[in-house]
């Protein structure tokens, strides 16, 4: 493990220090895993309302003349279809059709493209994207301007609320505005990676130690906490949302992590099109599925899973579910093994434990 | 905070020796950085165990980690309460929530292990 100091660091990072949190090597950046507990901040996201540091994630923005025709070269989804103010989950893809990362991209203008990333895969996410620009359009590297905070739960819209004059309700899920939050200039994005309401926002790095202290006050009458990779780990595996890594990485293509939806073959040409037009053609070979132990075992990260006792696929996640009080995770296994209510088993430490496949997301949230 | 009348290892598990049977667990700092206890995985009654060897293991909600045996000798009794509610683990490690007890077959054994002090200076230096 690196020491402390190669790290890199957030600009909230002392905050959470002083917060008590357990700090881990999370992909070259020294974050908190947790502060309270996992499970005590799980739950508060689910009931109440949550505050994560999400700092480390990579923003790269694109603008120009041509910037929608480099961002539509990139990208898998249409994003001609985005209106401003609007976001669109997408695929940042190789030529052979696996994932470079998966992606955020807001329509800021008609020329300006504002992309989140993820934070261990930001460089080559910039590099593979300058590659690609030969048309009238700048890439910049924007990661060191912007710090970046989750405000996820049911509470999370009252919070934050209080803190700016942005018309919260106004925003739909997967809009953002322009605003100011605590009076400092914030992108205000409704989405978030917990399966909850709530809002992720972009402030200058200098702001963010105030505006965090600023949120928790807010908060404090919902029953605000600050939250960590943990909970954040859990919450996202619940609502089946995929981490790069574990679900998805450059061996496997968004048709194989089932985001069909998030391909737009008839949009024109763009990065991995080809091979993912040939694959929709042939069909696709595995399948992402979710499972809930039966047996007592936890599934983890990489435990091979067995159909009718012979290797079949392998866990991409698995964790306890705090919400549902399961053992539960997500697999790949060959399509036609993957139906839902079939008896698995997952390899847990050299003991085969009874599992079964079922509907996910394991969690959805009633709206 | 680490009792004088247990011994401790490397690997953050503990001893109570009461007659020629020693009582095992996991030590505050062991729960603390494993952070909240949902499985706790341990041998049945009459299994030999070893100084050093895996005994068991213990998972949170984010890991999973080998328990390693203090002592040697036979198993004769389970903390079965801690299948049901592994969170004991996180509130009463050095008591309530013991693991296993084993009838030493090597008394002696426990000259290898540390003192409250050595295994506070130890967790200390550690963190």
């Amino acid at each position: 493990m690196a020491s402390a100091a190669s790290l890199k660091a957030t600009p909230l990072n002392s905050v959470h220090r002083a917060l008590g949190a357990r700090m881990v090597d999370f992909g070259g950046w020294d974050m908190p895993v947790q502060y309270s507990g996992i499970l005590d901040e799980h739950h508060t996201v689910r009931n109440a309302v949550g505050m994560f540091d999400v700092s480390h994630m990579g923003e790269i923005e694109i603008r120009g003349r041509e910037a929608l025709r480099l961002v539509e070269q990139i990208a898998t989804n249409a994003a001609s279809n985005l209106k401003i103010g609007q976001i669109q989950y997408s695929g940042l893809l190789y030529e052979h059709g696996g994932f470079c990362d998966d992606i955020s991209v807001h329509k800021v203008a008609d020329d300006h493209y504002f992309i989140c990333v993820n934070a261990s895969n930001q460089d080559k996410d910039y590099e593979h994207i300058v590659q690609q620009n030969r048309f009238d359009a700048t890439v910049d590297f924007a990661s060191p301007r912007y710090a970046q905070i989750a405000i996820q739960g049911p509470r999370a819209i009252e919070t934050l609320q209080k803190l700016t004059t942005a018309d919260l309700p106004a925003i739909q899920y997967y809009w953002f505005t322009d605003g100011a939050v605590c009076g400092t200039p914030a992108r205000i994005s409704r989405m978030g990676y917990t399966g909850e309401d709530g809002f992720e926002i972009y402030i200058a790095p200098s702001e963010a130690a105030r505006v965090w202290a600023e949120i928790a006050s807010a908060g404090a009458e919902f029953g605000l906490k600050p939250c960590g990779l943990g909970a954040r780990n859990t919450l996202r595996l619940e609502a089946k949302m995929a981490l790069y890594g574990h679900e998805i990485d450059a061996t496997i293509t968004p048709l194989d992590a089932g985001l069909a939806w998030i391909v737009k073959l008839a949009k024109g040409d763009f990065t991995g099109r080809g091979a993912l037009a040939k694959q929709k053609e042939k069909g696709v070979s595995r399948k992402l599925i979710g499972f809930e132990m039966t047996g007592r075992g936890i599934a983890r990260d990489g435990y091979p899973v067995l159909v009718d006792g012979s290797p079949a696929g392998w866990v991409t996640s698995g964790s306890p579910s705090p919400t549902l009080g399961k053992n539960i995770g997500l697999c790949y296994l060959p399509v036609e093994q993957a139906a839902i209510g079939r008896a698995i088993q997952v390899i847990v430490r050299e003991q085969p434990v009874d599992a079964v496949t079922v509907a996910t997301p394991f969690y959805k949230r009633a709206r | 905070m680490y009792p004088e009348d247990l011994r401790y290892t490397k690997e953050h598990e503990w001893v109570r020796v009461e007659g020629d049977t020693g009582i095992v667990g996991i030590t505050h700092h062991a729960q603390e950085a494993l952070g909240d206890i949902v499985y706790v995985d341990l041998p049945k009654v009459g299994a030999q165990v070893e100084q050093g060897k895996p005994l068991g293991s213990v998972e949170s909600v984010k890991a999973v980690s080998d328990i390693y045996s203090p002592v040697s000798g036979e198993v004769t009794a389970v903390n079965d309460e801690l299948s049901t509610a592994p969170e004991k683990l996180n509130a009463d490690p050095h008591g309530e929530a013991w693991l296993v007890k084993v009838r030493l077959s090597a008394p002696g054994d426990i000259v290898n292990l540390m003192s409250a002090s050595e295994y506070q200076t130890y967790v200390g230096a550690e963190s």
